[in-house]
């Protein structure tokens, strides 16, 4: 008791600063100078497509006579939730991979297939790759010359690449013996996208995931080895959980890629293929046809899609997306902050002050 | 260090010498040869396909669809063909590299500023500014074309210009994905210089203007430099955008002529052309990458994104 009254009146004296720090005070004005440009052009550029898609996504081109006046109706006129809830009030039926069903889910289930399927594959492949690099002693800047080559492709290039190589006559069914129509508008083309995509895709998965592999001590895997490990024991108990963190955000980005999925199945299948049509596709070609309203609402769809998947990856997975220290130390505070007020006000004191501890990096704070 | 020692004690002379002594037992081998077998898979892999893009280039423009695995007889006139004053490919290339450098050095100057704002300074609403900067590179770009679209074709009353066409139209949507990936692969290298550079400069009497100036900026060239390629690269290969707002033949960017090349009678595809094409459009960026794999894969890895 005697030491807490002592405190408190110290605690409570505003800190005294004779000498401004120039690495740490009155930074403010510097900071919004620098970062204000970067961030108007990205309020002109992301923040108002991105509000005005909503805002159009509840309209749609008038179109026809207008039964009252006899004239033909000109602009735009308000629908409210219209163009979504056409998938159930008056779908516009198609027939692709999955049988006869509205051209909106259609896409939604091809944007979800292609992004779970792509990314296991990916994935997998990629942390083999990585495996694979980090243990071989010679040659590997040769092997990271090459695995930069399907990454520095265009995704276009790549698509007609694997136009090529999957034509009727093309080499892939000269190789496998068969005859597959791989770029009509079937199963087979779905097939067709992802191999192509992974290709594109993997090396660089195990690219990042190499980076992180090298950033675990040698030390570690001696002392599993000391122990006993199998090497499938190292693999899964060592190397998994340490490359974790650089995974987690290579694969929630390469996830958020593959959901955008538009060059790739539009430059190899083609347009009007619905066995490969993205929500993005589906969106451009509304877009295309002048039909805003209902092309702003898909792309608020995949939109909505992305930010829930994104969201659940950082809930669930913990990825560190913006990984600052300074930041992640803030937080942290708060945390801290919060809690011992909510121990305080159950234990019935008044909460404690919420003093602003110096955080000087990262480090010290967490 | 002392359970070492004391293990050591332990050991005899002899059983030391045989400890010491590099051991090559058949599951050594096998692993090495394993190393060596599955490097040569990641070469095959990345390769072969972009083998079969430059073979199939090099074939006479009617054997587009020959599965030979050498050209027989090889020949350049695919490359002949893809300068066909009707394909303007030339003039693709020319508005590809305009789009892309000014997008890449508008992005620079913008990034450059709030990267370093992001790495050094201390300032309120720093985390809302980082996870704006990056949630925006994980937004759809279909998303942001439509009402882009429809601004740029003149359709709001309150911008009456018809920009359809025009460098500004697609520059401007391009810095939605290329400002995030400079801003954030910059802050990760600005992060990487050692902040005693700085406070040495501030010590000896720089504000921290100057010393950003004239300590950080000509040591942070690299990252600069590599970001700068990264950004370029992306822009080049960009697709949606271009196909978007570039719709006359003139204002096609390289990847959407590429993408809209039409054989002689219009019904065949020009395999031989189009791949042509893709090495023409493929080779520069392979070049950057081959010189500075070690940069790209840093700035890559540091950054984090994309």
């Amino acid at each position: 008791m005697t030491a807490q009254t002592q405190i408190a009146p110290a605690a409570v004296q505003p800190l005294k600063r004779t000498k401004k720090n120039l690495l740490s005070d009155g930074q403010d004005l510097l900071a919004s100078l620098l970062v204000s440009p970067t961030m108007l052009v990205i309020a002109v550029v992301v923040g108002f497509p991105i509000i005005f898609s909503f805002r159009e996504s509840l309209f749609r081109t008038a179109g026809g006579v207008d039964p009252n006046t006899g004239i033909v109706r000109q602009g735009e006129a308000f629908v409210g939730m219209q163009n979504f809830t056409d998938i159930f009030t008056n779908p516009q039926t198609i027939v692709g991979v999955y049988g006869s069903m509205d051209r909106l889910i259609n896409a939604f289930i091809n944007t979800t297939f292609f992004t779970v399927v792509c990314v296991v594959l990916e994935t997998v492949i990629g942390v083999a790759m990585a495996v694979i690099m980090s243990k071989a002693f010679k040659g590997r800047g040769f092997v990271r010359a090459a695995i930069l080559i399907p990454w520095a492709i265009p995704t276009i290039v790549s698509a007609k690449m694997w136009g090529l190589i999957f034509d009727a006559n093309g080499i892939a069914n000269r190789v496998t013996g068969q005859s597959t129509l791989w770029l009509a508008d079937n199963a087979s083309s779905q097939w067709a996208v992802i191999i192509a995509d992974v290709w594109k895709t993997a090396p660089f998965i195990g690219l990042l995931t190499l980076a992180g592999l090298q950033t675990i001590p040698d030390e570690v895997y001696e002392a599993a080895r000391v122990d006993g490990a199998s090497a499938w024991q190292q693999f899964t108990r060592i190397t998994l959980p340490m490359v974790k963190p650089a995974l987690v955000v290579a694969v929630l980005f390469r996830t958020l890629d593959t959901m955008r999925m538009f060059d790739l199945p539009m430059g190899m299948i083609g347009p009007g293929k619905y066995s490969v049509e993205t929500l993005s596709m589906f969106a451009y070609f509304e877009n295309n046809a002048l039909r805003y309203g209902p092309a702003a609402a898909y792309s608020i769809v995949l939109f909505v899609y992305i930010v829930v998947v994104a969201f659940l990856f950082v809930k669930l997975l913990g990825a560190d997306v913006v990984g600052d220290p300074e930041t992640q130390a803030i937080a942290d505070r708060r945390k801290r902050q919060r809690k011992l007020a909510k121990q305080a006000r159950r234990e019935g004191r008044p909460a404690p002050a919420l003093t602003g501890s110096t955080i000087t990096n990262g480090d010290s704070a967490s | 260090m002392s359970t070492v020692s004391s293990t050591a004690m332990r050991t005899s002379a002899d059983e030391v010498a045989t400890l010491a002594k590099p051991r090559r037992s058949g599951k050594d081998t096998a692993l090495l040869v394993g190393g060596i077998l599955g490097m040569a898979i990641i070469i095959v892999y990345c390769l072969l396909p972009f083998y079969w893009m430059v073979v199939s280039s090099l074939r006479l423009p009617t054997m587009g669809r020959s599965t030979d695995l050498i050209p027989n007889p090889p020949t350049l006139e695919n490359y002949v063909s893809v300068f066909d004053p009707r394909n303007q490919f030339t003039t693709a290339i020319v508005n590809s590299i305009i789009v892309s450098t000014v997008t890449t050095v508008l992005t620079l100057v913008f990034g450059i500023l709030a990267a370093y704002a992001l790495a050094r300074l201390r300032f309120r609403f720093k985390g809302v500014v980082l996870a704006i900067i990056i949630a925006c590179s994980m937004f759809p770009g279909i998303t942001l074309l439509i009402p882009l679209f429809k601004l740029f074709t003149g359709s709001y009353p309150w911008f009456p210009f018809d920009w359809m066409n025009t460098y500004q139209a697609l520059i401007i949507p391009s810095l939605s994905f290329g400002l995030p990936l400079c801003v954030w692969n910059l802050t990760a290298f600005f992060r990487q210089l050692p902040v005693e550079l700085e406070q040495a400069a501030m010590v000896d009497g720089c504000s921290p203007g100057q010393a950003f100036v004239k300590v950080i900026m000509p040591l942070a060239a690299p990252g600069v430099f590599t970001t700068a390629i990264i950004t370029f690269i992306a822009v080049w290969n960009e697709f949606m955008i271009a196909l978007t707002f570039g719709t006359r033949a003139d204002m096609y960017t390289a990847t959407v002529a590429l993408s809209k090349f039409t054989g002689q009678y219009g019904f065949d595809t020009p395999w031989g052309t189009i791949m042509a094409a893709g090495v023409i459009l493929t080779i520069p960026l392979i070049i950057l990458v081959l010189v500075f794999q070690r940069r790209i894969v840093a700035g890559l890895t540091a950054g984090g994104v994309k």
